[in-house]
């Protein structure tokens, strides 16, 4: 470890130890009340939506800085056909979230098409979408809000996992069971993937990197010990993030996305399909809007046109903050976690705080605008050194 | 041969006399990176002179005119300039339009969707209170569409009007300016022989009312016809300069003194390929018909026929703007233009090359001139940069990176093509440009070609690293693959090529063996066809 790739590893983690830094501000001025097992439990469900929404945000903003402007919208839109589906006709819910899923599919198709073969600028096209698919949630709905939904469709992101399967075990003994679970899983995913490398590093430095990822498993999962143990959300929300990360990080897939960020032409000339990297990207983006749909409509119990409002610009501020390059081709889907957590927190932590709302939109302004700030200027002074 | 000697005698002389003198440039010098583009370059120009700057690409000429013209502010360069006697230190274009030189660039830098008469006054808007006064915008405009001679109404659509009219108005928007010289870049290049002599008519029409006019031409014919005096420019230096009566200008003397140059580079000795003579033909290609990308109607590729044996080098001489990479481009894949059409035969049998993926897949492989923007990622890594074209080779079934694999491939390439970096992890940004063209190379040799299309593969690199590049050549058609090569550099061609395509226009006009031809002869065979 030289002093380069030091300071490279804090640029990269940056965002975590703000991320830690901001919560222990406000569970020092909340006193407290931030990392309660029940706030933590209920930060989660407040964030689920956002956190899917820029996932797929992610992606978009890779393949050159584009945004999708219609998730708001395509959440309603999907919301109101499946509370329309689920309350008034009372289809069966798995069916009813695998047509809605399907639902998510064709409207990415549709903005995909504009956006990738008959290039239409995304901002037009996803600017159009919003219009659409909010109005056409209004039409679904005439207006109306419907409610309540089943309960078992409730669970899935007010439930947790152990009450969800029935065990009647302690909750703390079964969700300290599960972390231990985990735990053993990741140290022998760790030490597989050690022994397929050529150089080791130091075997003690491995040692306490494993430890301290496993107090850290311990220390997350401890809330909800206390609390009523893992939302289903979290674990859906856990699978989701690692299936992302994985298809970007390690499929050509992913690959391909990152280099038509990077360079569109140059990935063209590569023998890249970029038309087709496009329009998945956007259909994916639409089918991740429809899943947040359903989380949402779980969660408020109700299928509303008014629901998603504003949820494009969070999912897209998440990106920003969690280290997106507004050009394409930078950023990671753990970015996008990162920085919707920020975002959570800050939120989550001046409510409890009772900051009136126009307060709140403010800071959360500048916390964006000094993200994106402090990526840019470190950008461009690292370019000044470069030709010095 | 004392042309500098006699150079510094002659610019003393005019310096005395410097009423006469319009523009008087001293001893300008300017480097980019370890290149000197111009080296200690004296100009004097005489009011009313009609001057042309002829010399190969890369001889200084657009870096001279960037320099007037202010595009290159004054603490960028060395040496003095003087218009009408008095020192300019120009920081930017409208610095250089203000005291009166206008450049009209060989790129139009005309508005399409506006008129011919808000083109003319773009920038110098006739206004009152910022209030656009459009009556006095028509007249004015009329006035100067008149001394051009250009029978337009200015309110009509500068995309509606023909190549010829449209220079006429870059004219009309230089001389709006109050234009004491005028400089014109390759100003015939996209000009039919009647447009052409319509513009020599106003450049002279134009010398009797005192503008000055800098011409750069590669056509000498033109040059020989309407210049008073010309400028030879090769490496940067001025070679010499001639004067119409006094010296003899002739078409032979032009070219020897623009291509005048020893072999500077060193080219890697390799096995003749006399025996390929009898080869078959690898590829081949036939009837290949290119449109421009926009313009309507206009070949940029037309009728063109090339074949390309095993082990062969393939070289394609030409000027810039003579369709090499338009082609090269198209043929790739279709990357550039439209209404492609020909056919392409590899050992024989057709070949359809509708992507570049189908284009990859058939061995073709193509190193752009333009390896920051078509060739490289640059915010990317090394590694990642040279995997990117052959990542199914890499992958388990499941089109998961096998990440091991592609780092001993990106090592194995450092390694071969001596790539200088930290480490394979490292930004392409950083990278020199020798450096990253070995990426780019790297890349493409990964993805396995049996045709392997340079274009122009050791621009703005330097010698150690060319030498470099030209030793792999060799060993890439040692082992069987061929290469063609465009390169706007003579000596590269002549020293790589086993054959030569010479190209103008859009066509082929002449094609040799190494053995037969000369820079003399390349040089006469494209100014022939201008």
């Amino acid at each position: 470890m030289n002093y380069l790739s030091i300071k490279k590893s804090i640029k990269q983690y940056a965002m975590t130890i703000t991320l830690i830094a901001i919560t222990l501000l406000f569970e020092f001025l909340t006193k407290g009340v931030l990392l309660s097992p029940q706030n933590i439990t209920n930060l989660i469900m407040q964030n689920s939506c956002i956190l899917l929404l820029s996932i797929g945000m992610m992606l978009c903003i890779l393949t050159g800085g584009n945004i999708d402007l219609s998730v708001g919208s395509v959440l309603a839109f999907v919301g109101a056909i499946n509370g329309k589906l689920i309350i008034t006709k009372e289809m069966p819910i798995h069916f009813v979230i695998s047509l809605v899923i399907f639902l998510g599919f064709l409207i990415g198709a549709w903005q995909g098409f504009w956006i990738a073969y008959v290039r239409i600028p995304s901002f037009i096209v996803t600017l159009s979408g919003m219009l659409i698919f909010r109005g056409l949630a209004v039409l679904t709905l005439k207006g109306m809000t419907l409610t309540p939904f089943p309960n078992i469709f409730q669970e899935i992101s007010g439930g947790f996992v152990f009450n969800f399967l029935k065990i009647k075990y302690k909750t703390q003994f079964v969700t300290y069971t599960f972390a231990l679970i985990l735990t053993i899983i990741y140290i022998c995913l760790q030490v597989l993937k050690r022994n397929k490398k050529e150089r080791r590093d130091n075997i003690y430095l491995f040692l306490i990197k494993n430890v301290f990822v496993c107090i850290v498993i311990f220390l997350c999962v401890t809330p909800f010990a206390n609390f009523k143990g893992i939302p289903i959300i979290l674990i859906i929300l856990g699978i989701i993030t690692l299936f992302y990360s994985f298809v970007t990080q390690k499929t050509i897939y992913g690959r391909y996305v990152y280099a038509v960020g990077g360079n569109e032409k140059a990935a063209k000339c590569s023998g890249i399909d970029t038309n087709k990297v496009l329009f998945y990207v956007y259909v994916n983006m639409s089918v991740l809007a429809a899943i947040a749909g359903i989380v949402f409509s779980s969660r408020t119990n109700s299928a509303s046109p008014q629901a998603g409002i504003n949820f494009e610009l969070d999912a897209v501020t998440s990106c920003y903050i969690g280290g997106a390059s507004a050009s394409g081709g930078i950023g990671t889907i753990m970015g996008a976690i990162i920085g919707g957590t920020v975002m959570g927190v800050l939120n989550n932590g001046m409510s409890i705080m009772g900051i009136a709302s126009d307060v709140q939109m403010t800071i959360k302004g500048i916390a964006l605008i000094t993200a994106v700030a402090f990526d840019v200027i470190s950008k461009n002074s690292k370019v000044i050194r470069n030709v010095v | 041969m004392g042309v500098e000697k006699t150079m510094n005698h002659k610019f003393v002389s005019e310096n005395k006399q410097y009423n006469e003198n319009v523009l008087e440039i001293c001893d300008v010098e300017k480097v980019f990176g370890e290149t000197k583009a111009l080296n200690k370059v004296n100009l004097s120009i005489k009011k009313g002179e009609i001057r042309a700057l002829v010399g190969e690409n890369g001889a200084g000429k657009s870096t001279l005119i960037n320099i007037l013209c202010g595009i290159y502010s004054h603490h960028k360069y060395t040496g003095k300039i003087f218009l009408e006697g008095k020192e300019c230190k120009f920081k930017k274009v409208k610095d250089s339009e203000d005291v009166g030189i206008s450049v009209v660039h060989q790129e139009f830098t005309l508005i399409p969707q506006m008129s011919i008469a808000e083109n003319v006054f773009l920038g110098n808007e006739k206004h009152k209170n910022f209030i656009i006064d459009w009556k006095l915008t028509k007249n004015k405009a009329k006035e100067i569409l008149d001394r051009v001679g250009l029978k337009e109404n200015g309110e009509t659509s500068v995309k509606d009007i023909g190549i010829g009219k449209q220079q006429l108005t870059e004219i009309a928007k230089a001389l709006n300016k109050k234009v004491k010289v005028l400089i014109l870049d390759e100003p015939t290049a996209a000009l039919n022989e009647e447009d052409s002599n319509n513009l020599f008519n106003l450049l002279l029409k134009f010398k009797e009312t005192g503008i000055t006019s800098i011409l750069v031409s590669h056509k000498l014919e033109e040059v020989m016809k309407i210049a008073d005096s010309v400028t030879i420019l090769r490496d940067g230096k001025v070679i010499e300069t001639l004067v119409k009566g006094i010296d003899e200008i002739s078409r032979n003397r032009l070219i020897s003194g623009m291509v005048g140059r020893k072999v500077e580079y060193y080219f890697p000795k390799k096995n003749s390929n006399t025996d390929c003579v009898d080869c078959n033909v690898f590829y081949e290609i036939k009837n290949w018909n290119v449109k421009h990308h926009n313009i309507k109607d206009k070949y940029v590729v037309k009728n063109l026929n090339m074949y390309i044996k095993k082990n062969e080098i393939v070289g394609i001489a030409g000027l810039a703007g003579s369709g090499r990479t338009e082609f090269a481009m198209s043929l790739f894949g279709k990357l550039y233009g439209r209404d492609i059409s020909g056919s392409v035969y590899k050992n024989g049998k057709e070949i359809y090359i509708n992507s570049v993926s189908d284009a990859i897949n058939n061995g073709l492989a193509y190193v752009s001139e333009d390896r920051k923007n078509y060739g490289l990622d640059l915010s990317d890594n090394v590694k990642r940069n040279i995997s990117i074209v052959n990542l199914s080779k890499i992958c388990t079934k499941s089109k998961i990176i096998d990440e091991r694999k592609e780092k001993e491939i990106a090592n194995y390439y450092k390694q071969i093509f001596n790539i200088k970096t930290n480490s394979i992890e490292c930004e392409t940004r950083k990278l020199s440009g020798g450096n990253q063209q070995k990426v780019v190379l790297s890349k493409w040799i990964f993805s396995n070609p049996d045709l392997l299309i340079l274009d122009e593969p050791t621009r703005g690199i330097d010698v150690a690293t060319k030498h470099e590049i030209y030793t792999f050549m060799n060993n890439l058609v040692k082992q069987g693959k061929s290469i063609i090569m465009i390169s706007s550099e003579m000596t590269e061609i002549l020293g790589m090529s086993d054959r030569i395509y010479v190209m103008n226009s859009g066509k082929i006009v002449g094609e040799f063996y190494n053995s037969e031809v000369s820079q003399e002869i390349i040089m006469e065979c494209i100014v022939k066809t201008s």
